[in-house]
């Protein structure tokens, strides 16, 4: 495991016997996991966690997280598994209520990393008021997983108004990212490859559900839709929405938010931040007009003080989707096959 | 952003490009040698802006797009082993060998790691020293120098785990052949910016007394571009044919002497032969005989497969300048970067990529 934690040489590890339904499972459950997300749903220890009754329609949603190595600058996989889940579900109009989390470790696995991982995700839980209601553990052997894989299941309470959805973009309308992009990708891509950038780049792995409470509590019926701009980064988001409304949408590069190293690193290596992963950066389209104001809403947040208008709906000219550059060329931006490779020189 | 803003600034674009628009009489046909300076051109629109006043020939500058087929099966062959990791950059991974690519062969189950320096490959064989490591060295000048320091550490530390593919190429031989070629376009050069760092462009002064083609070294900002390509046509429009050097910033004449001297330690001048190109006189750089132990074809006595070469790809008529990407049979249809049929649709430097890639426009 290419992890930069350092782990005592006699750490306990997770062993097979962990995951085999005796008392050891028991023990790794109830001392370790319930333990770390101490709640009553979970106390009980039921085959299914038994949930009281909402208001409105249910959103359910499901992720797996296997990210290498398990900590990086700015986040580990567990802040991601919650936050993750938790954007997944706010973006969606819903008020994110209980998460399940499935933990798939590698045998070998040190019980410290196991318990900072927990700790983490007992924290992102509290911070966005999710309960973590069900779980199940499995050990894999030595070398069939990457040290820890995560899967959860989120449902929240749908509230409205739920943005209508990509299909109801019109001509006009604006385009904005809440933060910095690419952040995440290149945090990762600093710490697995092992860089040697100092200080090393910070992931954007964070919540997105106040933004989205405050954006819909103020200007709810303007915003036609949200998403936040996980694996593909921006670029995959606005393929998407080009094609679920037949428009082009068209960013101006000069409007794009960078961070200073996540730019260089990208310029160094030949990879365009517009393709690379967030993971607490969301892209919002707002009706004709309204995209100042809700920048300003989001700019007076400190999860968003980077939001931008970075583009316009447009109705479907030379490609789905378009880039204007810095020296004025209005070019398509292309949908990439797979993950961008580095360059040469 | 410190030494890139300030050479990707509009308003001075805008009158570098009126400029040239007042200068030139005619259309004058240039090549800018380096993969890099063909996506900056297309991806900031300067080659469609410059329609009618200039045409771009995208030349061979891309190392990964001119590697000898035989060169990446040799490679796959090395990788399918049980006892080797294949240390290669990035964007070697994709391009097509006769039998599949890199990346193939990795889904196959080979065993390769994406470095990003030479010196990552010999950092990966002190790791594993139950495995060979081999690194694909591929490059122009500007990668030669780390991989003669990456050898130059080997020998050092006695690693007899560490080894090279190398496929270095030069690239002024490569200039030389295309204008000597009976069907040559070219009227002047934008010489590659990154390999005049390393080699200074000196021995540029030679090719343009021979030949009578005006060389400018440039770099690969948009101005920088830009000055390049209005310094060659003052040149051609006054009948001159003149070395100038417009990255000064970077670049001096007489290069970076201590890489000189680590590439000229390590290695000696080859016969190469070039993707498309065949074999180029003096176009690649080889292991000298005391450091040949380091090469891959040395020791590892892999059964040489005969290379299975399909001709469809057109791409030594587009590094010529005979062809635009748009204007290829197979562009978008049956060549595109999930199923090319050669390098320069998938290199992140080659010109069919930058055409697919920011094209639309500039194919107009």
């Amino acid at each position: 495991m290419n992890c930069p934690v350092s782990i005592p040489a006699n750490a306990d590890c997770v062993t097979l016997a962990h995951g085999e339904g005796g008392r050891l499972s028991r023990k790794l459950i109830q001392e370790r996991i319930i333990h770390a997300l101490s709640n009553e749903t979970l106390q009980a220890m039921n085959d299914a966690a038994q949930l009281p009754r909402v208001m409105g329609s249910l959103a359910l949603t499901t992720d797996s997280f296997v990210v290498s190595p398990l900590f990086f600058s700015g986040g580990d996989i567990g802040t991601l598994a919650v936050y993750g889940t938790v954007n997944d579900l706010a973006v969606s109009g819903a008020k994110p209520l209980w998460l399940t989390l499935s933990l798939i470790m590698e045998e070998g696995l040190p019980l410290v990393i196991l318990d900072r991982v927990l700790e983490s995700i007992a924290n992102a839980a509290q911070q966005t008021g999710v309960k973590i209601v069900a779980g199940d553990t499995k050990v894999v052997p030595r070398g069939a997983a990457d040290g820890l894989f995560i899967n959860t299941a989120g449902v929240g309470e749908l509230i409205a108004p739920i943005p209508p959805g990509a299909a109801t973009l019109q001509e006009g309308d604006e385009l904005i990212v809440s933060g910095t992009i690419g952040r995440h990708g290149i945090a990762i891509l600093a710490v697995r490859e092992e860089l040697g950038l100092e200080p090393l780049p910070s992931s954007d792995c964070g919540s997105l559900l106040r933004p989205v409470e405050c954006l819909r509590e103020s200007m709810g019926h303007q915003i036609r839709c949200l998403r936040d701009a996980t694996r593909g980064g921006v670029a995959a988001v606005m393929q998407e929405w080009a094609e679920a409304s037949g428009m082009t949408l068209s960013i101006d590069e000069r409007s794009l938010p960078i961070a200073a190293d996540v730019r260089g690193i990208s310029e160094l290596l030949g990879l365009d931040p517009l393709h690379i992963a967030n993971e607490g950066t969301m892209v919002i389209a707002v009706k004709s007009g309204a995209g100042s104001e809700a920048v300003s809403l989001l700019q007076s947040l400190s999860e968003t003080a980077e939001a931008r208008v970075i583009g316009t709906v447009k109705p479907r000219g030379i490609a789905a989707v378009t880039i204007r550059r810095t020296l004025g060329a209005e070019q398509p931006l292309d949908d990439p096959l797979g993950s961008p490779l580095p360059r040469i020189c | 952003m410190k030494y890139l803003d300030e050479y990707r600034d509009p308003e001075a674009a805008r009158l570098l490009l009126d400029e040239i628009r007042r200068v030139s009489t005619r259309c004058w046909t240039l090549m800018e040698v380096c993969g890099g300076q063909t996506h900056s051109l297309l991806r900031h629109g300067i080659a469609a802006e410059l329609e009618g006043m200039v045409e771009l020939i995208h030349g061979p500058g891309c190392p990964v797009c001119v590697t000898d087929q035989e060169a990446i099966d040799f490679a796959c062959q090395l990788a399918q082993r049980d006892d080797v990791i294949l240390a290669s950059f990035g964007d070697m991974l994709r391009v097509p060998g006769s039998r599949g690519s890199l990346l193939d062969a990795r889904t196959a189950g080979a065993r390769i790691q994406i470095v990003y320096s030479p010196l990552d490959a010999v950092q990966l064989a002190r790791k594993h020293p139950e495995k060979q490591v081999v690194f694909f060295a591929v490059g122009f000048e500007t990668t030669a120098p780390a991989t003669a320091l990456a050898v130059k550490q080997a020998d050092r530390d006695q690693l007899d785990n560490f080894s090279l593919i190398v496929s270095h190429v030069r690239v002024q031989p490569a200039m030389e052949s295309l204008v000597q070629a009976p069907d040559n376009r070219v009227q002047a050069f934008l010489a590659a910016g990154h390999v005049c760092t390393v080699m200074g462009y000196e021995s540029y002064e030679s090719f343009v007394k021979q030949y009578r083609l005006p060389v400018v070294v440039a770099g690969f900002e948009p101005l920088d571009l830009l000055e390049g390509i209005l310094a060659c046509v003052k040149q051609l429009e006054a009948y001159e044919a003149r070395l100038e050097n417009r990255y000064a910033r970077t670049v001096q004449a007489a290069g970076n002497q201590p890489a000189q001297d680590l590439v000229r330690e390590i290695y000696q001048i080859c016969d190469r032969g070039w993707r498309g190109f065949g074999v180029i006189p003096e176009g690649g750089l080889e292991l000298r005989t005391e450091y040949r132990r380091f090469d891959a074809r040395t020791r590892f006595a892999a059964s040489a497969l005969p290379v299975i070469h399909v001709d469809e790809c057109r791409s030594f008529d587009v590094m010529t300048g005979h062809l635009k990407p748009p204007d290829c049979p197979h562009f978008r249809k049956s060549c595109n970067p999930e199923s090319p049929l050669g390098a320069p649709m998938v290199s992140s430097e080659g010109a069919c990529a930058a055409y697919y890639r920011y094209g639309m426009t500039a194919s107009r």
